[in-house]
């Protein structure tokens, strides 16, 4: 049964492990996944812990539907505080992982303490060792990988590794699976390489059981002719994310050299059809691939077509590093976008964080805030490829002045570096925006502003708002599991209903984070997708457990404002430049100057946004500063957290 | 007419959903180690392949059996295990060229594709076709044009076309 997985308690300042059921009363107020590890983040670290300091405690999971014969189960999940941003850390990646980790018995494990030296977990059939690691440490992260399957004697085990990026405490280093499923943003790698624990290496040939399998098989296929049967699906099954980068670069939502611009010109040798072109040659026609129990198959294969590391075979690009790579230094050459992924995936360090701080400094280079004093001889210009690659290198390896400052994460970096730096760094508390330009779109730029992991698409971004679907079938969606009768506009240009639409992907987001699934399976790119009416038979079907979609929703709006509790601890302000709801100038300054005509001029409107935040938060039951009120945490049971059930 | 299990290892996407769905339709629950098709991976290069029972036509589990529990059956074109006969030696485990008879080790007996009845599971569920069912009269005809075109292009090219 999906239900008897446990959870793991893992000391590795003592060597002592726990290991204990996970109540189903617990399940029926947090699901698993995302949601219970916000619970636990609350509940297992203390009030400004130190977040590379051994009393920040690591939670790694699967989600509630983890293994079973429900689609795409693949998501691993991974929380700590985060050394990026101090506020609540989050990465969630596909793979192979959290399968593995279900039928080795476990779907949560909690970390704590500092290891002496580096050391491992070897998790197989309800045991865990704690092993060293020693001959690891240094390694990459494939080698890392094939490493421990070489000691072990098993090709089959599933690792979550860190890379050197991890090793080295770069705030931004990722927790990585497999050739690139990447858990990325807030810095996850970083909290592993501080506790000294390199990698965990799971491998189960246990049950899970399906509490109904007839009903759970017809189901499971129901969802997946749903789900490759929309024509966004197809089109990713072909492409990739690749595919977005490219129709949003056409139209002007891209940021290009920064923030200077909104799209990315002269792009032909990164859109998405050329880097498939790559993709055919090096790896042939079917070079898309998937993860555990997914037709989408949204990943391409590819080897580095020339250049220093011709021949070497990687997967994605994903469009973050389209963006990261290519638009946002103006780099507008696929080698370079192809290199820059390769090296980052082995590294283990966050794409998008990367690429958006070598920008940010190209910015700073060309307006002489830093020159090549602070470079350290190099010509950091826009449009360098040369230069973009060597400080990927320095920021993994802290080499030089500046790439030893970049890696601490932009915060950090501005205040070292100093003059007006900060006003050109584009994030929100302390994660680096997307590449994507959200002046045009209000909904998607108040996403941003206001997700609990800092500035993140992932988190509440109503992406179908760009559709323009009439206003009735924007009810549909949108008006259930819980009634909504206020207002909905269909124009992504407008304030209005916005705040709704976010707050409900939100919701929707944190449960499909909760049962463990890809977000390409709910209401994300596909309108007519899966979510919270269909959940319930999911989950019935495939643990048993009964509940109703209302029910989900109430779990996911409980799980969100644990985890605004955690933000709030850590120091959370609503208008704090650094740790609040709040966006780079620029959106609300400059005007965007490329594009479609919708979208030149385009800038968002203050006044306009401010009353949108606040809409925001009384969707969510939270007061003008963005507080849960008492009556919105007794409504949800969290009025007496930390509770320490688990 | 009758019909095989074919395999286009080249589309496989490497998911692993036909071991997942074959393991709840045989056992009720998800276990790949107990499924009757597995997905073999060479994740450094990526490179997958699909391998399950090919239901030999000079099948060697079913030579080496003693207890001559695996036949062939004739109406679904399969090579089936007679659990009433079979005493769980694993002869057939040691014997089959592919790795593909397996031993399941909750319920302590040997496995392998059974092909559904005639509705593979994994076929349905298999989206990109890595796995397909089809008639073995046909089984080289789609590669027979595809190679043939190729051909054809060369041929047009040379005439000018």
């Amino acid at each position: 049964m999906a239900l008897n997985r446990k959870i793991a308690y893992i000391d590795l300042s003592t060597d002592t492990i726990e290991t204990k059921p996970i109540p189903i009363e617990i399940r029926k107020k947090f699901l698993g996944g995302r949601g219970l590890d916000a619970y636990l983040l609350y509940n297992h670290t203390k009030k400004g812990c130190d977040p590379l300091g051994p009393g920040n405690t690591l939670m790694i999971s699967g989600g509630i539907l983890t293994a079973t014969c429900a689609s795409a189960t693949a998501r691993t999940h991974v929380m700590a505080k985060s050394p990026l941003t101090g506020l609540i850390g989050s990465a969630n990646m596909g793979g192979f992982f959290a399968p593995e980790l279900a039928w080795a018995g476990f779907h949560h494990l909690v970390v704590k303490g500092k290891a002496e030296k580096p050391v491992y977990l070897w998790i197989h059939d309800g045991e865990i060792e704690i092993r060293d690691a020693s001959a690891l440490w240094g390694k990459t992260v494939t080698e890392t990988q094939w490493a421990i399957r070489e000691e072990l004697n098993d090709e089959e085990i599933k690792s979550l590794v860190i890379g050197p990026a991890g090793e080295n405490l770069v705030r931004f280093a990722n927790v990585m699976t497999g050739i690139k499923n990447s858990g990325g943003r807030s810095g996850m790698g970083a909290v592993m390489g501080s506790k000294n624990l390199k990698a965990v290496a799971v491998r189960g040939t246990m049950d899970v059981k399906i509490a109904h399998s007839t009903e759970a098989l017809d189901y499971n296929k129901r969802f997946i002719d749903q789900i490759v049967s929309s024509k966004v699906n197809r089109t990713q099954g072909i492409l990739g994310t690749p595919f977005i980068w490219g129709a949003t670069n056409s139209w002007g939502g891209i940021r290009t050299r920064n923030f200077q611009y909104n799209q990315c010109e002269y792009a032909d040798d990164i859109e998405p059809e050329r880097l498939d072109e790559i993709a055919e040659e090096t790896m042939g026609p079917y070079h898309m691939v998937s993860c555990f129990g997914c037709q989408v198959h949204c990943r391409a294969q590819y080897k580095i077509p020339s250049g220093p590391y011709a021949g070497k075979y990687d997967e994605g690009p994903e469009y973050t590093s389209q963006g990261a790579f290519g638009g946002e230094p103006d780099c507008t050459n696929a080698v370079t976008v192809l290199t820059g992924n390769h090296l980052v995936d082995q590294y283990g360090m966050d794409n998008l964080e990367t690429g958006s701080l070598i920008s940010w400094a190209m910015e700073l280079y060309e307006l002489g805030i830093i020159t090549k004093k602070e470079t350290d001889g190099l010509d950091l210009r826009f449009g360098s490829d040369d230069a973009l690659l060597e400080m990927i290198h320095r920021i993994c390896f802290r080499k030089g002045w500046l790439g030893d400052t970049l890696a601490d994460g932009g915060i950090q970096a501005s205040e070292k570096i100093g003059k007006n730096s900060f006003d050109y760094l584009i994030q929100v508390k302390g994660m680096s925006n997307l590449h994507s330009d959200e002046r045009g779109t209000p909904a998607l730029a108040l996403n941003i502003a206001t997700a609990s992991r800092g500035s993140d698409h992932l988190r509440s971004r109503p992406a179908i708002d760009l559709y323009h679907l009439p206003e009735e079938v924007l009810r549909k969606i949108y008006g259930s599991p819980v009634p909504y009768d206020g207002p909905l506009s269909s124009e992504h240009t407008s304030y209005v209903g916005k705040a709704w639409m976010v707050f409900w992907q939100e919701n929707c987001y944190m449960g499909v984070d909760c049962l463990g699934i890809c977000k390409y399976h709910t209401v994300f790119l596909g309108a007519t997708h899966p979510n919270f009416e269909d959940w319930p038979k999911v989950i019935y079907y495939n643990t048993g457990l009964e509940m109703t979609p209302k029910e989900i929703w109430e779990i996911a709006e409980r799980c969100n404002n644990i985890e605004k509790l955690f933000n709030l601890r850590e120091g959370f302000q609503r208008d704090d430049p650094k740790k609040g709801d709040v966006l780079n100038h620029r959106y609300f300054d400059e005007p965007c100057t490329r594009g479609a005509p919708d979208v030149i001029g385009s800038k968002i409107d203050r006044e306009k946004f401010k009353k949108m935040i606040d809409e925001y938060y009384e969707h969510h039951g939270w007061d003008e500063n963005g507080v849960p009120t008492p009556g919105t945490l007794k409504r949800l049971g969290l009025d007496k957290e930390p509770s320490h059930l688990l | 007419m009758a019909k095989v299990l074919t395999i286009n290892y080249e589309k496989c996407t490497g998911c692993r959903l036909c071991e997942l769905v074959c393991s709840v339709q045989h056992t009720g629950a998800s276990n790949p180690t107990r499924a009757n098709i597995h997905i073999v991976k060479w994740e450094a290069e990526g490179f997958y392949l699909p391998i399950f029972c090919q239901h030999c036509i000079d099948a060697p589990c079913m030579s080496v059996c003693p207890q001559k529990a695996i036949s062939r059956d004739k109406e679904m074109n399969r090579v089936k295990i007679d659990y009433e006969k079979c005493i769980g030696c694993r002869a057939c485990v040691a014997a089959c060229p592919f790795g593909a008879a397996g031993f399941d080790h909750v319920e302590k007996k040997v496995i392998k594709c059974d092909m559904c009845d005639g509705d593979p599971l994994c076929v349905e569920f298999c989206e990109v076709k890595a796995v397909d069912y089809v008639e073995e009269s046909t089984l080289n005809l789609k590669k027979m044009r595809e190679a043939a075109g190729n051909f054809a292009h060369l041929v047009q090219k040379a005439h000018g076309r």
